[in-house]
């Protein structure tokens, strides 16, 4: 039912059962909001939203107050902006004061309030707290002090993740997020997915710096530095730099890398097709004998811990390939190093990821006798932005650097990887080459496209059928492995992807990414693969040589070995 | 008792689908262990597929819940209204001072702990202190001042 509210002054048509925030946010009154989160029940507790209405004696919240026929709302009145002021004082009492100094300096919604709302001095203090940082994880610290209790982070981590590494612990002014016992991120089944530091709204959660080392190796004469680069990041990056989606922009990047000193840049799509080849043959050989079916993914590094720590029965069903950033790394460190007459011991591999779990993971996955990591360092697009600046790169000035190394070819298969559904559908163009010896047609699968999070299709493959599902968003696939578990489905292969709608909003993401810039990446995805000659994993003319030259059949013994992992079992308790 | 006996003794009398079994679970589990373990904790959270720090976030909500083995004497000092009008905080302070531990924590030598607690439901006897299972009303400071001696003697 509509009606009539007047807001400001002004009569606009609301709809019964609405919400104030959602009026507002249809008129474009904008209020500002701390906890309110698109797509979440409101909970109401930061307060910030509030609006006078007249007939109502005290504030109310924008965000969770239903609208109703009679309501006269102002949103900026006198009364409101010094409530507003009030609050945001006060939490900027126990808030310490080194936005300077600060890794959200410039991306604080905190700070952006502060300064909406002009306050200039220090009006409360509080005894300072204290606090521990976490630093023990690898990917992420958490540091209480700046924390704003939005309580983000922990409705991001139950509800998207389905994991509940965090909660309140206490109550009343005592209450703080931590973890179980006090023990840290490291115990408490944290999968490293960074999506708590994409709906932090303060730098109470960041990712763990990995800049430092990055820096100091590109300044090392002695080491053979070389970069290995997601294609969701070049996308990003564009984002960023504001560069036309015209510029050649891979191409682009890789001439920055060179710039900054790096002496290889590789798009690490190539070893996503070399995934896609050695899953597609691990498939066909599990399908031929019906066993350990359905086959997951394992390209999620936080989608491989979930299942390694909460459904470690999963263990086997998962593939037993690297993840595309492992085996890049293994890749460089031996068949590259090698032909650009190096050592190993002198190459230095950085990565850049739009996650934080892959710093987690490149720090496990190390050779077994020396125990030297695959990937030496792992920084996210932040970061990558970060060193851009520090390192004073230009991109109005750059030219795109034609490639220059036959190892930066791959087909668009593995460019794929980034969205959700875009690994299971390379991986489904080469298993249908598998089996049928001809190319899938049409090549694309619209089923597993698009921003949803569960996407099934069915796929005829010669005579029989495939049922695949792509999955995004680790409550999801909890989900997904309670149906598979009760028997209320069957697949065949299932991808999985920790975060929602894939690396393309990963937790080493920008951090504002919204729903607009998430289609705006996944399009420059999906129109590589329109546009690229090469579609198709097995086509690649790289993969093809690596395989002659230095590796055995797909899924074979010795392939086995440096491609492949074993999973580590948990203790089932 | 072992932990694994008390809390497999306690779990089957809940039927794991209904989650408001969990603060009733948490208290039997408490009275027995005199505190809650983290395996304690991990084994209810199996039984009642709730992640573990849903179930610490819970815990750590309510007062009455203890992470730490409490001490051989269990001071617990009322701080409800009443209590505190009639001079709780003063009261809390010195015990602090006396026993060497803060309000929440155990001694090292597993000797004394200290708790706040909410309400004793005793207003009318404020202020209200308990050590293990008895109650002392209306102390005065001579009162504490005998307490703390008597339970330091004790366990030396």
């Amino acid at each position: 039912m509509l009606f009539d509210i007047e807001i400001n002054g002004q009569q606009v048509s609301a709809k019964r059962g609405e919400t104030i925030m959602e009026v507002l946010d249809r008129v474009g009154v904008k209020v500002p909001t701390l906890c309110y989160m698109p797509g979440f029940s409101p909970t109401g507790g930061c307060r910030m939203c509030i609006v006078e209405v007249d007939g109502i004696d005290s504030l109310v919240p924008a965000c969770s107050h239903p609208v109703e026929e009679w309501m006269k709302i102002k949103t900026h009145s006198p009364r409101v902006l010094k409530a507003r002021k009030t609050l945001v004082e006060l939490l900027l009492a126990s808030h310490p004061d080194d936005c300077l100094y600060c890794d959200r300096n410039g991306t604080c919604e905190l700070q952006d309030l502060a300064a909406e709302l002009n306050i200039r001095e220090r009006n409360y203090r509080t005894k300072r707290q204290n606090v521990q940082v976490d630093r023990a994880c690898s990917s992420i610290e958490r540091n209480p002090a700046k924390c704003i209790l939005c309580g983000h982070c922990i409705r991001v981590c139950d509800e998207v993740m389905g994991v509940s590494a965090i909660d309140v612990i206490g109550r009343g002014s005592d209450s703080r997020i931590g973890t179980t016992y006090n023990k840290g991120l490291n115990f408490s089944g944290c999968v490293k997915c960074g999506q708590c530091i994409m709906a932090c709204p303060t730098a109470a959660l960041t990712e763990k710096p990995g800049l430092q080392t990055v820096i100091e190796a590109l300044n090392n004469p002695e080491l053979y530095t070389i970069i290995q680069f997601s294609p969701t990041v070049a996308a990003s990056i564009a984002e960023e730099f504001n560069l036309k989606a015209s510029k050649d922009i891979p191409n682009l990047v890789r001439t920055a890398f060179k710039d900054m000193g790096f002496r290889q840049a590789f798009d690490v799509s190539m070893a996503s097709d070399l995934v896609i080849m050695e899953a597609a043959a691990e498939f066909n050989e599990r399908f031929g004998s019906k066993e350990r079916l359905p086959l997951f993914t394992s390209s999620c590094p936080s989608w491989v811990k979930y299942i390694e720590d909460q459904r470690p029965r999963y263990i086997s069903h998962l593939s037993s390939t690297r993840s595309p950033q492992q085996m890049m790394g293994r890749i460089i460190k031996s068949y590259i190093t090698s032909s650009a007459g190096q050592k190993s011991e002198n190459v230095f591999v950085v990565s850049v990821m739009p996650c934080t779990s892959k710093k987690h993971e490149a720090e496990l996955d190390r050779q077994k006798e020396t125990k030297s990591k695959y990937v030496d360092a792992v920084i996210t697009t932040r970061e990558l932005v970060k060193l851009i600046k520090i390192l004073g790169i230009d991109f109005k000035t750059l030219e795109p650097e034609p490639t220059d190394t036959a190892f930066s070819m791959r087909s668009s298969a593995g460019m794929l990887f980034g969205i959700s559904g875009g690994s299971l559908e390379g991986l489904l163009r080469t298993v249908y080459f598998n089996m049928t010896s001809q190319e899938m047609s049409p090549i694309k699968i619209n089923d597993l496209r698009g921003l949803k999070n569960r996407k099934e299709a069915r796929v005829k493959i010669g005579k029989q059928f495939l049922n695949v599902v792509a999955v995004n968003g680790l409550a999801n696939a909890k989900a997904l492995l309670d149906d598979i578990e009760a028997g209320r489905c069957d697949y065949q292969i299932v991808e999985v992807m920790a975060c929602p709608f894939g690396c393309i909003n990963g937790g080493g993401q920008l951090i504002d990414s919204d729903e607009k810039k998430l289609k705006t990446r996944m399009k420059a995805l999906y129109d590589v693969d329109d546009e690229e000659m090469i579609k198709v994993a097995h086509k690649n003319p790289i993969i093809t040589d690596i395989y002659e030259k230095f590796l055995s059949k797909p899924n074979s013994e010795r392939n086995r070995q440096f491609l492949h992992t074993e999973r580590i079992k948990a203790e089932e308790t | 008792m072992h932990m694994e006996e008390i809390v497999e003794k306690i779990l089957p009398r809940y039927t794991p689908e209904k989650k408001d079994g969990l603060i009733p679970i948490l208290q039997e589990v408490q009275k027995e262990q005199g505190y809650l373990t983290e395996e304690a904790v991990e084994k209810i959270g199996k039984y009642l597929n709730l992640p573990v720090n849903k179930i610490y976030g819970v815990a750590a909500f309510y007062d009455q819940f203890r992470f730490r083995r409490a001490g051989h004497f269990h001071v617990q000092i009322c701080h409800g209204t009443t209590c505190h009008l009639f001079g709780a905080s003063t009261y809390l302070n010195e015990i602090e001072k006396q026993l060497k531990i803060k309000a929440g924590s155990t001694s090292r030598d597993r000797r004394f702990s200290l708790e706040i607690v909410n309400c004793l439901g005793a207003c009318n006897q404020a202020p209200v202190l308990k050590v293990n299972d008895t109650y002392y009303p209306m102390v005065t400071p001579d009162d504490l001042t005998r307490i703390i001696r008597t339970i330091k003697e004790k366990t030396e």
